[in-house]
């Protein structure tokens, strides 16, 4: 990047206007020399000698420049000359003008209108529409290798299985257990003071146990488990499949279905309820001594409380939910796993995708059981 | 440690091709010198300035006088063809959105793409087609230094050629002086000038000619093997 920047001086000899170009033709003055040339064009003359004698340095940007002046000014009707270009930048010039005769004329995609957004809103029905209807073979296909692999048990991968409920249960319990708790620390503290306004205090732990045994605990867990576990099987199978490990696989004669997605299913399955039973007790014990501090109601106070008014299927309606919402998350995480196409920015988007829609299904699933036990009067 | 004594000057002008086994840092030679991986030891200078000793200011200055050439292009994904080339002009250079157009326009059109590659998404095209946009980027700038990672690697052999008469040209017109890490013997032989060998942590450096004498036996095995002999008879024929 030399500092003499390009120039172009004009002079007039008769009715030909001659055009002295000299410097650095180069990108970095391209700025000056685009606006002073396109300022020729309001002349009322229509002859002109472009002198390149002085250019010193010329790249495809200032070679750009000369060409689309002299092919501009000629269609407006001008005669154009281009003198004196130094030999050295004879191949440039070529190499440009021979380009010149292709470009593109249209670089960007039309912009938005107001009728994309309608547009818009029917592809994306159109196509979640059609990845429901995907999803619900999927399922299909996925119960269909299910029934394959309990008639024939010894098919089960069980190390994998194992692997699995480890990572998605064992390893969730610390974050699961902290977080469930904290929530019935602040569920017992925001409840006794609304309570004490009516001198209910106690009621307390009924508020702490219904909310936290039938709704929290294992919405809590499954939407960790959706965000952790979920994510983390799209991340793999996606990240096999650009790999090609999947297609290996199934050149092989293994079902992906049968060693990918099962051992995660079923993992799932056998760990959310666990890990919810878990959440539950630690909810239970962050409201319990949360009571204990402010409401001076002691730990074996807060359980005669909590077992008595409690109607017993309380417990078993929030672990009844969690093998529904364990289906979800591995249904979800797999499927969207196995979606990937070959580029590694399917991948992130994928699994962003996975775990939104699994939490998403994962509360629409909860809601659907709340109308349907309240049906039931349970 | 990965380079012991290397020394290799790149003449102004020059395509200095370099080869090297798989393993034996070609890549990390590259990488080292555009500033993406930091030497622990030795001088790197580029247009007689040290990119690790100089300030930010000048780092980022230094960087606009090279393009880079990535093994598939490196394009950004969420951007199109143009507005992939129109990056280093808009980062460097404030021009009018008319001219940055037809700046895009003009590189598309001399790297040999289509022209409706223009609005396309790297995701959109194939991979020769991704390289010829990378190189379009690369050179959007009229660098003087251009660094191609493996040009021609992925390419069928006719894509290749093309991509390596691409380069001839360009490197002729724009009159580039052009560093190439390459496995292809055939690259090297149309378009290098010099060839650097890296074997035993250093570079020997020759022309073709002196390649082939060279005794070394990686250097013999590569340029005398079966390939490099169907290579090099191949390219003496058509001469």
């Amino acid at each position: 990047m030399a500092a003499a920047a390009g120039w172009i001086s004009t002079s007039r000899a008769g009715d030909r206007l001659i055009v002295a170009a000299g410097g650095n033709w180069v990108v970095t003055a391209s700025r000056d020399l685009d606006r002073q040339l396109r300022a020729l064009a309001a002349l009322d003359i229509r002859s002109l000698v472009l002198d390149l004698t002085k250019i010193e340095v010329l790249d495809s940007t200032g070679a750009w420049l000369v060409l689309r002046t002299q092919q501009e000014l000629t269609a407006a009707g001008w005669t154009v000359a281009v003198e004196n270009l130094a030999p050295v930048f004879e191949p440039l010039m070529r190499q440009v003008s021979e380009s010149g005769k292709t470009l593109p004329t249209v670089l960007h995609p039309p912009p938005r209108r107001f009728g994309d957004l309608v547009a818009r809103i029917g592809r994306v029905t159109v196509a979640q529409i059609a990845r429901g209807a995907e999803l619900l073979s999927f399922l299909g296909l996925v119960c269909i290798t299910a029934l394959r692999i309990l008639r024939h048990p010894s098919r089960l991968r069980l190390i994998s299985l194992v692997n699995h409920m480890e990572q998605t249960g064992v390893d969730a319990l610390p974050v699961v257990g902290l977080l469930s708790l904290l929530v019935g620390v602040v569920f017992a503290f925001q409840g006794a003071d609304q309570l004490r306004q009516f001198g209910a205090e106690i009621y307390t732990v009924n508020l702490l146990g219904i909310a936290i045994l039938r709704e929290l605990g294992v919405l809590l867990a499954a939407i960790i488990l959706a965000g952790r576990s979920g994510s983390a099987f799209t991340a793999a199978i996606g990240t096999m499949k650009v790999n090609e490990e999947v297609d290996a696989m199934q050149v092989l004669g293994l079902d992906p279905i049968e060693v990918l997605v099962l051992p995660r299913l079923f993992a799932l399955l056998l760990t959310l309820p666990l890990v919810a039973f878990f959440a539950n007790i630690m909810g239970l014990l962050g409201g319990a001594i949360m009571c204990w501090a402010t409401l001076d109601i002691t730990i074996p106070g807060f359980l005669r409380q909590l077992r008595s008014p409690l109607p017993g299927w309380t417990f078993w309606i929030g672990v009844l939910k969690a093998p529904a919402f364990a289906g979800i998350i591995a249904l979800i995480g797999c499927y969207e796993g196995l979606r990937v196409s070959r580029s590694a920015e399917s991948v992130g988007r994928l699994t962003t995708r996975s775990v939104v829609e699994s939490i998403f299904l994962i509360i629409i699933a909860d809601a659907a059981f709340s109308i349907i036990f309240s049906y039931l009067k349970i | 440690m990965i380079f012991h004594d290397l020394d290799l000057e790149v003449r102004r002008g020059e395509v200095m091709g370099i080869v090297g086994a798989s393993g034996t840092g070609k890549s990390v030679l590259l990488r080292t010198i555009v500033g993406l991986i930091r030497p622990t030891a030795g001088r790197i200078e580029i247009f007689g300035e040290d990119p690790t000793r100089i300030d930010a200011a000048a780092l980022h200055r230094l960087e606009s006088t090279f393009g880079v050439l990535f093994q598939d292009g490196a394009l950004f994904s969420s951007l199109t063809v143009a507005q992939n080339i129109q990056v280093p002009l808009r980062e460097y250079l404030d021009l009018p959105s008319a001219l940055l157009n037809e700046i895009a326009a003009v590189k598309i059109a001399m790297v040999g793409l289509p022209p409706d590659a223009a609005r396309k998404y790297p995701s959109e095209l194939s991979g020769g087609m991704r390289k010829r946009a990378g190189l379009a980027r690369a050179l959007a700038l009229d660098p003087a230094l251009l660094f191609l990672d493996e040009p021609t690697a992925g390419l069928d052999p006719i894509a290749a050629a093309d991509f390596d008469s691409l380069i001839a040209d360009l490197q002729r017109s724009m009159r580039l002086t052009v560093f190439l890490v390459t496995h292809d013997i055939d690259s090297l032989n149309t378009i290098a000038d010099r060839i650097a060998a890296l074997v035993d942590k250093r570079t020997r450096v020759g022309t073709m000619a002196d390649m082939l004498g060279d005794e070394h036996p990686w250097i013999h095995e590569y340029f005398h093997g079966p390939r490099g002999r169907a290579a090099l008879a191949a390219a003496k024929e058509s001469s």
